[in-house]
């Protein structure tokens, strides 16, 4: 049993401060071979202060750092590289003109005579390292078009070929869909089961439970627990990282109106095929299924700025131009996209600016935008959706990425839309921020709002929605009322196995 | 689950996105030479003169200097910067080394070069060493190389210009040497971009500087020395200009303070029509030369065909857009090949 064995890392009273902001007071982590562990906790709770330390960027104010038992002191990627850990992070940092093995192998590749690279001798090293991880990977080809999943697999792979006996993973699955999941935690499986100890970072807790053994809670920078998951639940975890239970569901608005979108038979050759439905007034309808389904492209296509082949699309009875988001937004739509770093906000910008983006039709005089009616409609609508910011004249860099989402909302509800449409609301935000957004949509649809959601979390497709509407290859394969639902029918719905899951 | 091929796994069809890719990219190169023939067939088909020996080997002398020079400008537009200033090195270095042959009679040629390249390399350093360690946008800094290189020919050159009676005639021959028809010196140049390819693709610092300008920040993690790799390709981008130079004082002879103005726009398009991408990462040297050789082609075609030159520059200019069309075209159609691919997946 691995109880007797000793932690191949550990860290012992670690604590940062930045300025006055104590990002991590003493906390001390263990890690041991062979094992997973878990470590969760809301944004700003000092896990990416902890992966920091662990990765040689930033070096702790105080406390030990052991590595099989020596005691270390990270000081770069460099040394933390060298020292046997290897940090993957939820979208890796990769070459994307290079190949796959050179990703791996850059400035380390193996050599033949004449200090020449053994392109064929890198090749095989790689294909055996996605042998040994189960995943068919070609390492001559480009790095440009893998997948997210791809390329995380590629840098455990390049965390392999260094012999690392850490391998910390930070919130590697937010981006991933089901089957990709799936694919990283058979990977996980492998790697643990080789004697790796892995440091396991997600903001799902079914993931935590399904995949770790030990688990540690961190609530703003301090440690809350550190225990073996078994005799732990979900509610256990979600208290110790909130310090308090969330809020039940709200009960479902019965003030459902009249038709608001009504989408007819569109069509994009290759990405969806044939999608009719519509969003009454009031009503949250949740788009579902795995990623690349063509859920967020309906969006696109709806909103205009991807063109459909056939199809229409109506907004309160009147047809709308295809691919033209000005007069989609004409007719009261509003698109809350999946990327809200380069999609949704101008990250150079600042957060008045970004919440004032869409709204300056009205802050115009003679062509002119009043600097002092801007100040005050930003500081306005960053009140009512409880932004926390500093100042509204700095970057957007400076938020955490729950307010960067907040501002995106707020930025589309100062337009009062009679349709938001809103892709990944809480992707990668926060557990508490999480509720926040959801009770806003929620208020909205009480207010008369037609919602169309998106999301890839079950979760938050049963809590929020009040029809579920399951996407499969480019088609609508299934409805279900908010009654009916359950994580297991639009999961059967989402992969194909409607007939089993009837049988 | 469904009836997928036995390639088809849930992280794509892995085998066909790489032989894809690998396509494209072969592509490029092979596209210029068809380029390259259709034009030859087409203009000897009206002007039989364009494929005499003396215009072949003609296009083939001059291609040699916007060959070379587009070897270094690779070089450093893989890393994601540009060098603007080889036209005026090249200049300098033609006069100066020129130069040497009145001042210093039977100078060795040899030493001639080498001081060509040591003009061309100490510009090459300045370069290099404002931008690494200035840390300011080789753009501008080459972009005010181009202008200070420029104002010391002139000062150095002043009304005068060197002639072709005052240089040896060992020295001019060089470019008129021809081994069965084909001149020496293409087959030099060839040799010097053929060493050049095998360099960047077959050693750790060549692939470097491909990584630095795929992804500059990854390079610094991935603990490139992404500085000492960059002045390297800045270095050798001067050096080269600096020979170029020598080469085009024996090509002309006649060399004053505008000698070589312009080359640096010449090359940057010769470089991108080569497919080398102007944001760095990829590309290579061979397409880089093929560019340079299908740019002089172009221009002894509209000369042999008569046109007037001055279409010449706008023709270079619609080349130009051709080829970037074309690259934004393939990458669009790639990412949305590969992208296809994906959304097949099996669940």
């Amino acid at each position: 049993m691995t109880e007797q064995q000793q932690p191949v890392l550990s860290l012992e009273h670690a604590s940062k401060a930045f300025g006055a902001i104590h990002a991590l007071e003493d906390v001390s982590i263990h890690l041991y071979p062979g094992e997973v562990h878990g470590l969760v906790g809301e944004n700003g709770a000092g896990k990416s202060t902890l992966v920091k330390i662990l990765g040689g960027v930033h070096l702790p104010d105080a406390g030990a750092l052991r590595i099989d038992r020596r005691e270390v002191v990270l000081k770069g990627p460099a040394a933390s590289r060298d020292a046997g850990v290897a940090i993957i992070y939820q979208e890796p940092i990769m070459f994307p003109d290079l190949t796959v093995a050179e990703n791996i192998f850059i400035g380390r590749q193996p050599l033949r005579a004449g200090r020449r690279i053994d392109a064929r001798g890198m090749n095989a090293l790689a294909a055996g390292m996605f042998e040994r991880l189960g995943v068919p990977i070609d390492p001559e080809r480009i790095a440009r078009g893998l997948s997210i999943a791809e390329q995380q697999i590629v840098e455990i792979a390049k965390a392999l070929s260094l012999d690392a006996k850490v391998i910390v993973m930070d919130e590697p699955t937010a981006a991933l869909s089901a089957v990709e999941v799936e694919l990283l935690f058979a990977v996980v499986e492998t790697l643990r089961s080789s004697g790796v100890a892995v440091l396991f970072i997600s903001h799902r807790l079914e993931e935590v439970f399904s995949l770790c053994r030990r688990v540690t809670v961190l609530r703003d920078g301090r440690l809350v627990l550190s225990r073996d998951l078994a005799g732990l639940t979900g509610d256990d975890l979600v208290r110790a990282m909130v310090g308090r239970d969330l809020p039940e569901r709200v009960p479902q608005d019965q003030n459902i109106g009249d038709t608001v979108l009504r989408v007819e038979r569109l069509t994009r050759e290759g990405v969806f095929v044939d999608v009719s439905f519509e969003v009454r007034s009031g009503e949250i309808v949740a788009l579902a299924g795995l990623v690349g389904a063509g859920r967020s492209e309906v969006a696109c296509a709806i909103f205009g700025i991807d063109r459909y082949e056939a199809g229409s699309v109506t907004v309160n009875g009147k047809p709308l131009r295809r691919g033209s988001p000005t007069s989609a937004m004409g007719t009261g739509i509003g698109l809350v996209p999946e990327d809200r770093r380069q999609q949704g906000l101008v990250m150079e910008m600042s957060i008045g600016r970004n919440i004032t983006l869409a709204s300056l039709s009205r802050l115009r005089r003679m062509g002119f935008i009043r600097a002092a009616a801007e100040q005050r409609f930003a500081r306005d609508w960053a009140a009512r959706l409880q932004v926390k910011f500093g100042r509204l004249g700095n970057p957007m860099t400076s938020l955490s990425g729950g307010n960067q989402q907040k501002v995106v909302l707020a930025k589309w509800l100062a337009r009062r839309p009679a349709l938001l449409i809103v892709d990944e609301p809480t992707r990668g935000i926060d557990i508490a921020t999480k509720a926040e957004v959801h009770r806003l949509l929620e208020e909205l649809a009480g207010e008369g709002v037609a919602v169309l959601v998106i999301s890839s979390e079950l979760p938050e497709v049963l809590r929020l929605a009040d029809r579920i509407l399951v996407m499969r290859e480019g088609r609508l394969v299934a409805e279900f009322g908010h009654a009916d639902a359950s994580e297991e029918t639009i999961v059967a719905a989402a992969t194909g196995q409607v007939e089993q899951a009837a049988a | 689950m469904t009836t997928v091929g036995a390639t088809t796994t849930p992280l794509g069809d892995v085998t066909n996105a790489r032989r894809l890719v690998d396509l494209v990219f072969r592509a490029r190169e092979f596209g210029i030479v068809v380029v390259l023939a259709i034009l030859v067939f087409a203009t000897a088909s009206i002007e039989s003169r364009f494929l005499d020996l003396s215009n072949v080997q003609f296009i083939l002398v001059d291609t040699t200097i916007f060959a070379l020079l587009a070897l270094g400008q690779t070089m450093v537009v893989l890393t994601r910067n540009v060098d603007l200033s080889i036209g005026s090195v090249l200049g300098l270095s033609a006069f100066l080394s020129a130069d040497l042959f009145g001042h210093h009679q039977g100078i060795p040629i040899a030493l001639v070069f080498l001081a060509g390249l040591g003009i061309g390399a100490g510009c090459g350093l300045a370069n290099g060493f404002l931008t690494v360690v200035g840390r300011v946008p080789s753009l501008v800094v080459t972009l005010a190389m181009l202008y200070i290189i420029r104002g010391i020919d002139v000062l150095v050159v002043g009304g005068g210009q060197v002639v072709a009676s005052s240089l040896p005639n060992s020295f001019i021959e060089i470019p008129k040497k021809t081994v069965v028809g084909i001149p020496v010196l293409a087959i030099v140049v060839a040799g010097v971009v053929a060493l050049g390819a095998y360099y960047l693709r077959s050693f750790r610092s060549g692939r470097e500087l491909y990584a630095i300008g795929s992804n500059p920040d990854a390079a610094r993690l991935a603990g490139i020395p992404s500085g000492r790799r960059v002045f390297t390709a800045f270095l050798v981008s001067g050096a080269i200009a600096g020979i170029a130079g020598v080469l085009y004082a024996a090509k002309y002879g006649t060399i004053d303070s505008t000698a070589g103005s312009g080359y640096e726009l010449q090359v940057i398009a010769a470089v991108v029509v080569g497919g080398v991408a102007i944001f760095g990462g990829s590309g290579s040297v061979v397409g880089a030369a093929l560019g340079a050789l299908l740019l002089n082609t172009i221009l002894s075609a509209l000369y042999v065909l008569g046109v007037s030159p001055f279409w010449n520059q706008a023709i270079a200019g619609a080349l130009l857009l051709g080829a970037i069309a074309l690259d934004r075209g393939i990458s669009l159609w790639l990412a949305a090949a590969l992208r296809k691919r994906r959304t097949h997946l099996g669940a």
